[in-house]
């Protein structure tokens, strides 16, 4: 399991834009770079990025490989009602990642 | 006149030495505001892995970084920046790292960490984490004095193919180039550091090494003497300088 940070508001007014920050610990390898005995290490990336608030996606992104490790991706969506929202990181090796967190909307 | 202006250059320079900034003031704004917020910070994935190490029991004899010292919040609080300090048991100088793995194997009855590791970089920011904002207070303790003069030597000495010392760029040249990069003073306030350049978490001697092969010396080996003896002449020259681990560098 990788390590994530998450950072949302726990409550916000309905139809407020609201900052998610997103940060998890991946190496990002290339697939160009040699490793200490002068092999080329094989490619490890994450390769998508997908948010779902309530179930419907909000957020998605694709990433490459020069993208550094530990990606950290920060976007914005509109707070429309309480729930869930999902965020799932995807890549090579058959990594996949799921984490979760709640926001309660008011007014 | 002249005598006056002579009198005020001195003056100025004197005042520029003793001016001690952290490598955070030689950063661009945006590496800077990466520090800052603990929601960008890289390092803060190595500080959560620390916190549940902190707790967990599944190695040697069950007993966890918690079972004797309680919340880290209030135990560690100002710990990191006492290190290195003279541990009586081995006669020397130890730092934090190394503190960590004696406890583990002395109380712990648990494999000891490597050098670098996650699992150590880990615990050791979660304990550093515990000390930002409070001044670096390397203990006065006499038994630290022979070790601390080899440490500053080691800092003058001329080293390696480049024949340069730590002191030639960190004490005389700072704020100038060396390459793209400024040279900052070398206060070693933030350790471990997640930097830029590594795409990871690292240790001071990490970073020591670094330097050593920038020079073109032969490093000194991972947690050996001569590097905890360096360790200890930048605490003393960091003193009360703000702990800021865990910071980000270029």
């Amino acid at each position: 399991m990788a390590r994530t940070l998450i950072k949302l508001p726990a409550t916000a007014r309905r139809g407020e834009v609201i900052e998610i920050r997103t940060l998890i610990s991946h190496p990002m390898e290339t697939g160009y770079r040699p490793g200490a005995d002068g092999q080329v290490l094989p490619r490890n990336i994450i390769r998508r990025f997908t948010c779902r608030y309530n179930g419907e996606t909000v957020f998605s992104a694709e990433l490459f490989p020069a993208i550094a490790a530990n990606p950290n991706l920060i976007f914005h969506t509109l707070a429309t009602e309480s729930g869930k929202l999902t965020f799932t990181w995807e890549g090579d090796n058959n990594f996949s990642q799921t984490e979760s967190a709640e926001i309660t909307v008011t007014g | 006149m002249r005598i006056i202006l002579f009198a005020l250059c001195a003056l100025l320079s004197l005042a520029a030495a003793a001016q001690r900034m952290s490598g955070t003031a030689f950063m661009g704004p945006s590496t800077q505001a990466m520090q800052r917020d603990d929601s960008l910070n890289p390092a803060m994935l190595w500080v959560k892995e620390g916190e549940a190490a902190w707790r967990r029991s599944d190695e040697g004899n069950g007993k966890s970084c918690a079972s004797c010292h309680g919340d880290a919040a209030s135990a560690m609080r100002g710990v990191a920046a006492r290190y290195p300090a003279f541990d009586a048991q081995a006669g020397r100088p130890i730092n934090l790292g190394q503190r960590i793995n004696q406890c583990r194997v002395g109380r712990q009855s648990a494999a000891e960490l490597p050098a670098e590791s996650d699992a150590l970089l880990s615990l050791e920011s979660y304990v550093a984490l515990q000390s930002r904002g409070m001044p670096a207070a390397m203990p006065d303790d006499a038994r630290l004095q022979p070790f601390l003069a080899h440490g500053q030597a080691r800092w003058q000495q001329r080293m390696g193919q480049l024949n340069l010392s730590c002191a030639q760029c960190h004490d005389q040249r700072w704020g100038q180039r060396l390459g793209s990069s400024i040279i900052p003073q070398a206060h070693a306030t933030g350790y471990p550091i997640y930097r830029l350049e590594w795409q990871a978490m690292g240790s001071l001697q990490r970073r020591l090494r670094n330097c050593l092969n920038g020079v073109r010396a032969a490093p000194y080996p991972a947690g050996s003497l001569e590097l905890v003896e360096l360790e200890l002449y930048l605490a003393q020259r960091a003193r009360g300088m703000e702990m800021e681990a865990p910071a980000v560098r270029p």
